[in-house]
């Protein structure tokens, strides 16, 4: 994992005084809150519903276990005990003091870590797939590059007053589980038919009031010339993207309206001009970041592990948990596990000081000290010894993070909603937490298959509604809190935007429709294989539409 | 009115003239995009020096042929937020080679003061109400810097890997 050298250290630490300063010159009025606003943004500091949200960066999702520990003493002494792991493999405490939040970046300081560029319109924290450096078919370790871009984007002179906010995701296997092409740029690692690796740059994805699948902008880009076609891109945006309208200013927009051969275009014109400049990337640079990826120190195992095998067969809820929550490993006998912040009737994302502590702790004892963040709020250790994994499974269930419903329909993305949110129409955590009760019973989660549930609050989209297998959005109807329900849509490599099936739902009848929908899907599919989403694309929304406003006037008129 | 330059105060050498008024002879002055345009032969024909002053939806592209005869390029900051004249400026430098005066104007604050040098700006008009020495102060808050820019402070990565020409204080 990377670790600061003298300058990252000296800048992160400069970059704390300098937000000390800038709160003590608005706490005594030097600043005004207007003024002052896009500069706590830029330090991840909104002001929430009830209080100031601090949004931590994991740049690219990776925490080692000191940090974590960090973590879980900033709950403890700063939050009321717990925080909210975010669909952009970030952490946010909800209730610190603005006098306080200097003190917290420092804690941070100390361990690495910092709050830039997590909020604001200019580049934020850099997101990559969780499963960077243990994915077999991975063409090269993406983390690599997170950190190369991390360091380019921070502070960027040119780019830190951008239209808007400007995310950037990235992947190396074609198996998408960072979304890709939702965000404004989506750099995919690609082996062109040389044989050299570069990147696919997808630009101009985005969710948001206006959902759209990024276009692939520019198949191949050489390593060294990232940071060039980075500028580039970000040059055009800058000096060409819409500021007049807030809801017309991603680069989503400039490159629908040019189209994305002409904003390509464009883009390849200012980059030929810069690209053999002091942009090009030194090969020893990249082989610095490189080496702290380097793998940890693997044990040579066996890949078949009889006892595990064993294991499995005798503890049946053991076997659901390792199908639901573990992925394979590139080494033989080791397993990535998810833990689930999912656990049923809670915040999905939510976790306890305590429970970090422990999170840290195994992964000091079984994960070389490694810890993730997923994009679906929930943690990963990466690296498990299979022969671990029965121990590991009941320490975490001890402390109830053992739920084993990783990739189905209780495995939830909700953004805070009204409960936290001042944009909010209508509450998303308290949805998803009645329809994880709903769908507790394990056997029966294993039976629906892999589902994609997000909710949002609001079209902003901070859920992921668009693209989940099943979107929940939060509208306002004359002032109550009303849900419209999409179906079909997939954030993954068959990313798709969902479709709306109908009217929305009232509070109390979405969950009900929801355990339609998925009913419909049971009694449609073909065999227990066939995913939902498959089921959807083969027999389109019509089915599900009868069976579901048909039900909920039945249920109506029994109850009058 | 001063301007500062490298977070120093100097007086203002430069008078900006109304597109309908007279220019004040043997002054420097500074012209909008539109006079510039509409006087281009007069104005260069001057003894003293012409700037020119763009507005934020005004590239330099419009001037790009016009540079030799501008000491100074102007670019406005309407609000703090509307970063184009950040590009702007390196456009300027980087992409046309202009070696005149870059000056930002308009609601340009001391937290911005150190993006715009790092971009090519070299002075800058700071709002009256604003407390003149904080700009100083901003240009003193960092030593590590991560972007390549034209503006001679050495990277992080030169400073790691032996490149830089001098070793930076
Ligand atoms: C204080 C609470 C929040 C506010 C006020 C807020 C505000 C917004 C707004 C206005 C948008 C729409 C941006 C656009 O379309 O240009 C948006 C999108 C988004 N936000 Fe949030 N948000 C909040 C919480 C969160 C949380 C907790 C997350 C998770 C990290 C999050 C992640 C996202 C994502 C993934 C999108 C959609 C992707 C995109 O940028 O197109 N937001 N948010
Ligand atoms: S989707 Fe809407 S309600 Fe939910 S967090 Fe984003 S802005 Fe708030």
């Amino acid at each position: 994992m990377y670790r600061y050298d003298q300058f990252d250290a000296t800048f992160v630490r400069e970059r704390t005084e300098q937000f000390r300063g800038q709160v003590v010159r608005r706490l005594a009025g030097e600043l005004t809150e207007e003024e002052f606003r896009p500069l706590r943004l830029k330090n991840g500091l909104y002001l929430q519903l009830h209080a100031y949200m601090l949004r931590v960066a994991i740049p690219y999702g990776e925490l080692n276990s000191k940090q974590m520990r960090k973590l879980a003493f900033i709950a403890r002494r700063y939050d009321k005990g717990y925080g909210h792991f975010t669909t952009r493999q970030n952490i946010q405490y909800n209730w610190p003091r603005l006098d306080d939040v200097p003190d917290i970046l420092k804690h941070l300081a100390d361990v690495e870590m910092h709050a830039i560029q997590t909020s604001g319109n200019c580049i934020r924290n850099v997101t990559a797939d969780h499963l960077a450096g243990v994915a077999a078919d991975e063409v090269e370790d993406p983390r690599v590059w997170g950190e190369i871009i991390r360091q380019w984007s921070t502070l960027h002179p040119e780019f830190s007053y951008l239209p808007r906010k400007f995310k950037i995701a990235l992947i190396a296997t074609d198996q998408d589980r960072a979304a890709l092409r939702t965000h404004d740029i989506g750099l995919k690692i690609v082996r062109n038919e040389a044989g050299e690796v570069g990147f696919a740059f997808y630009t101009g994805g985005g969710q948001g009031r206006t959902p759209i699948i990024g276009p692939l902008v520019k198949a191949f880009v050489k390593k060294e010339d990232l940071l060039s076609y980075l500028d580039a891109t970000l040059r055009v945006y800058n000096m060409h993207g819409r500021r007049d309208n807030i809801y017309k200013a991603r680069i989503k927009i400039l490159v629908q309206a040019l189209g994305p051969e002409e904003f390509g275009r464009q883009v390849e014109e200012e980059w030929l001009r810069i690209k053999d400049s002091v942009l090009k990337l030194p090969d020893a640079e990249v082989a610095r970041i490189r080496a702290y990826f380097a793998d940890p120190d693997y044990e040579k195992l066996p890949a078949f592990w009889p006892e595990f095998e064993a294991q499995k067969k005798n503890d049946a809820e053991f076997g659901r948990w390792v199908r639901a929550n573990t992925d394979p490993h590139k080494i033989d006998g080791y397993a990535a596990v998810t833990i689930s912040l999912k656990p049923v009737g809670m915040a999905p994302g939510d976790i306890t000081a305590d429970q970090m502590d422990v999170v840290a702790d195994l992964a000091d004892e079984y994960s070389f000290g490694e810890v993730r963040a997923t994009h679906r709020q929930n943690l990963l250790l990466p690296h498990v010894r299979k022969q671990d994994l029965y121990h590991l499974w009941q320490r975490l269930k001890a402390v109830k993070l053992a739920e084993p419903n990783i990739g189905l329909i209780s495995d939830i993305i909700a953004c805070p909603g009204l409960d936290y949110c001042n944009l909010a129409n209508a509450r998303s955590i308290p949805v998803a937490q009645r329809i994880s009760r709903r769908f507790s019973d394990p056997k029966r989660l294993a039976e629906i298959g892999e589902l994609r549930l997000n909710i949002s609050g609001c079209i902003n989209a901070c859920g992921h509604h668009h693209v989940g297998h099943i979107g929940i959005l939060g509208v306002d109807k004359k002032g109550d809190e009303f849900y419209q329900v999409t179906l079909g849509g997939s954030s993954a490599e068959d990313i798709s935007i969902g479709k709306i099936l109908g009217p929305a739902f009232s509070y109390d009848d979405i969950t009900d429709a929801i355990e339609t929908v998925i009913d419909t899907y049971i009694g449609l599919r073909n065999d227990a294989s066939e995913r939902f989403i498959d089921t959807y694309r083969r027999v389109g929304i019509e089915p599900f539409k009868e069976k579901v406003y048909g039900s909920l006037k039945e249920r109506r008129s029994a109850a009058e | 009115m001063v301007v500062l330059k490298n977070g120093v105060p100097q007086p203002n050498e430069w008078v900006r003239v109304a597109d309908d008024a007279t220019l004040p002879e043997g002054a420097k002055v500074i012209v909008s995009l539109e006079r510039w345009q509409a006087e281009r032969e007069t104005l260069r024909q001057r003894n003293a020096a012409v700037g020119v002053s763009l507005k934020s939806d005004q590239s330099p592209l419009l001037v790009k042929d016009d540079l030799d005869h501008l000491s100074l390029v102007a670019l406005e900051f309407p609000k703090f937020t509307d970063g184009r004249a950040f590009s702007y400026a390196r456009v300027l430098r980087d992409r046309l080679g202009y070696r005149g005066e870059i000056r930002a104007f308009g609601q340009v604050l001391r937290d911005q003061y150190l993006f715009m040098l790092r971009c090519g700006i070299d002075t800058i008009e700071p709002p009256a109400e604003k407390r003149v020495e904080g700009y100083a102060e901003a240009l003193k808050e960092f030593s590590v810097f991560y972007q390549p820019t034209n503006d001679h402070r050495e990277t992080a990565l030169r400073l790691r890997h032996g490149l830089a020409e001098s070793v930076a204080a």
